[in-house]
């Protein structure tokens, strides 16, 4: 699914976000990412997510080469990428139902699928009651499994966490990671960036840890 | 956890995939079409300012535009109540007179012709000049005879009589041709005075109508910077993003041009009244013109396009400034 060989990131002005990281994600595989704030996680995941071009090196999504995507080819390689942001990033001028809907939308469904859809994934998360509801009014778990609910409405092969627990309490974090190995039960690809290493621990995933830009794999007893 | 597997489950044979990129298309417009028509109502001050504004640019020169029409329309009545007078010389009689008359009346370039005799003359002046008892005194008629002349309609401009007249000058029997016409074609150019001026205005607030709105739009863009990322980043494609801004410019074009349209319906029919009254003390039936149906599709037509072009300038300038960071 993901690829990464012999990938540096420069950001003008000399910071090496990452040095010749390597690896890979196979399809269905679940991983964590973590290391300290500033070791380049947030990177490596612009860079899959498009937002941020490699330096030198490669990145392939699905064998594609990422370098390779023009300017007019990235939103529709980005409809294949469920991304989730830990400020969950939703909008406070529509509905809960309007907000999952949006993918939907932009991929040009008909209005009964949209409907379906929605709804399947807000029963997934556990909010169907609440589709008619501004997120405005609902708590931070909430919100988050709303921004999880948009991520996964177009069934993307792969997801992508940024932090999605950095604002929650413990209790709640545990849930939404449950969330998220369910999906991959079911054989989507996830990628989780995350430095909560007690949740991390407790949960049976591959983790590559980022380190000054450089990537390294760890076993859950290694971390501390 | 079934219902999470059919939910999830990627690729899994999906009866119900997108539409077709076509179809898609004309259902986002279609979608967008009213949902930025929404929009505009959900917030009526402000953009009720922005399309009075487009309004009242608009009305201006196109309401300037119904009025010339209307004294071209007038002028154009007096143009064909031009009349030239020929004077002929004081050797020709009544009867050379008349028979020249008879002759000149197979000018295609004259609607009709009148001969006025030298004893008429001489009895018109007299009753006329005042000078009735003196003129007893001469011996003989001091008056020539003169043709009166209406050139036709369709050869009424002033190039045309004006031909016309040099044409008549030449006969041997014509001491004097004289028109007159000069204060016709004073207004003639005056009016075309008017009308170049009128579209030096137009052009001016046409360039107001499009700063007016591409800054509007530019605006809206701005404080919906979040929102543009948001959707860049769940796969929205520029012309997706595009497309509620450039309907919000047509909306705005659209209701601009009917609100001018409004304005120049009730100036003309405030200035109906009054004007008909002072065609009626000119003893005309003359009535103002209000716009017809073909130059007020044109004037919402072109609201429309100012519209447009205005959103499209701020959509191209600030859009593509706006990514994901």
């Amino acid at each position: 699914m993901i690829r990464f060989q012999n990938l540096f990131k420069r950001y003008p002005g000399g910071h090496d976000a990452l040095s010749d990281v390597c690896f890979d994600l196979n399809d269905g595989e679940m991983a964590f990412l973590t290391g300290h704030s500033g070791a380049g996680k947030s990177t490596l995941l612009k860079i899959i997510s498009l937002i941020e071009r490699p330096t030198r090196g490669q990145a392939l999504l699905n064998n594609v080469n990422l370098a390779k995507i023009g300017k007019r080819r990235i939103p529709y390689m980005r409809r294949q990428i469920g991304i989730i942001f830990q400020d969950h990033q939703l909008l406070f001028d529509r509905s809960v139902f309007d907000n999952v809907a949006l993918p939907l939308v932009i991929a040009g469904y008909r209005h009964q699928e949209i409907g379906r859809r929605v709804r399947a994934s807000l029963d997934k998360v556990g909010l169907l009651d609440k589709e008619k509801q501004n997120p405005v009014t609902l708590s931070g778990g909430e919100q988050q499994r709303v921004g999880i609910a948009r991520a996964v409405v177009n069934k993307p092969p792969l997801l992508l966490a940024d932090e999605p627990t950095g604002n929650l309490d413990p209790e709640l974090s545990w849930e939404i990671m449950r969330l998220f190995e369910n999906f991959n039960q079911v054989g989507v690809t996830v990628l989780i960036a995350s430095h909560d290493l007690e949740l991390i621990k407790r949960m049976d995933h591959r983790i590559l840890t980022l380190n000054q830009g450089r990537m390294f794999e760890q076993t859950s007893w290694e971390l501390d | 956890m079934s219902k999470t597997k059919s939910a999830a489950g990627r690729g899994a044979a999906d009866a119900s995939q997108p539409n077709s990129r076509f179809t898609a298309y004309l259902l986002n417009h279609a979608q967008v079409f009213f949902s930025s028509l929404g929009k505009l109502y959900r917030a009526p001050m402000s953009n009720l300012m922005t399309v009075a504004v487009i309004g009242i640019a608009l009305a201006f020169p196109m309401g300037l535009y119904v009025l010339l029409q209307n004294l071209q329309a007038v002028s154009g009545g007096w143009n064909g109540a031009t009349q030239i007078s020929l004077f002929t010389k004081m050797k020709v009689n009544d009867a050379r007179a008349a028979e020249l008359g008879q002759e000149l009346r197979l000018l295609p370039e004259i609607e009709s012709l009148h001969v006025l005799t030298r004893q008429e003359a001489m009895s018109e002046f007299q009753a006329l000049s005042g000078f009735g008892e003196a003129l007893e005194v001469l011996e003989k008629n001091p008056l020539p005879a003169v043709l009166i002349i209406h050139p036709n309609e369709a050869n009424s401009s002033p190039a045309q009589v004006a031909l016309l007249v040099e044409k008549l000058r030449q006969l041997p029997e014509i001491d004097i041709a004289q028109l007159d016409m000069q204060w016709v074609e004073r207004l003639y150019t005056m009016m075309e005075i008017g009308e170049r001026g009128i579209i030096v205005i137009a052009a001016l607030l046409a360039l107001a109508v499009l700063l007016t709105v591409g800054n509007t739009i530019r605006l809206d863009i701005q404080s919906r910077r979040d929102e543009i990322v948001i959707v860049k980043l769940i796969g929205a494609t520029n012309a997706f993003i595009r497309r509620p801004f450039l309907y919000t410019g047509f909306w705005y074009g659209c209701l601009g041009g009917v609100i001018s349209w409004l304005m120049i319906e009730i100036s003309l029919s405030l200035l109906a009244g009054p004007v008909q009254r002072l065609a009626g003390l000119y003893g005309s039936d003359f009535s103002l013109a209000t716009m017809n149906l073909l130059s007020g599709l044109g004037l919402l037509a072109i609201s429309i396009l100012l519209g447009l072009a205005g959103s499209w300038i701020a959509v191209g300038r600030h859009l593509n400034e706006i990514e994901p960071s």
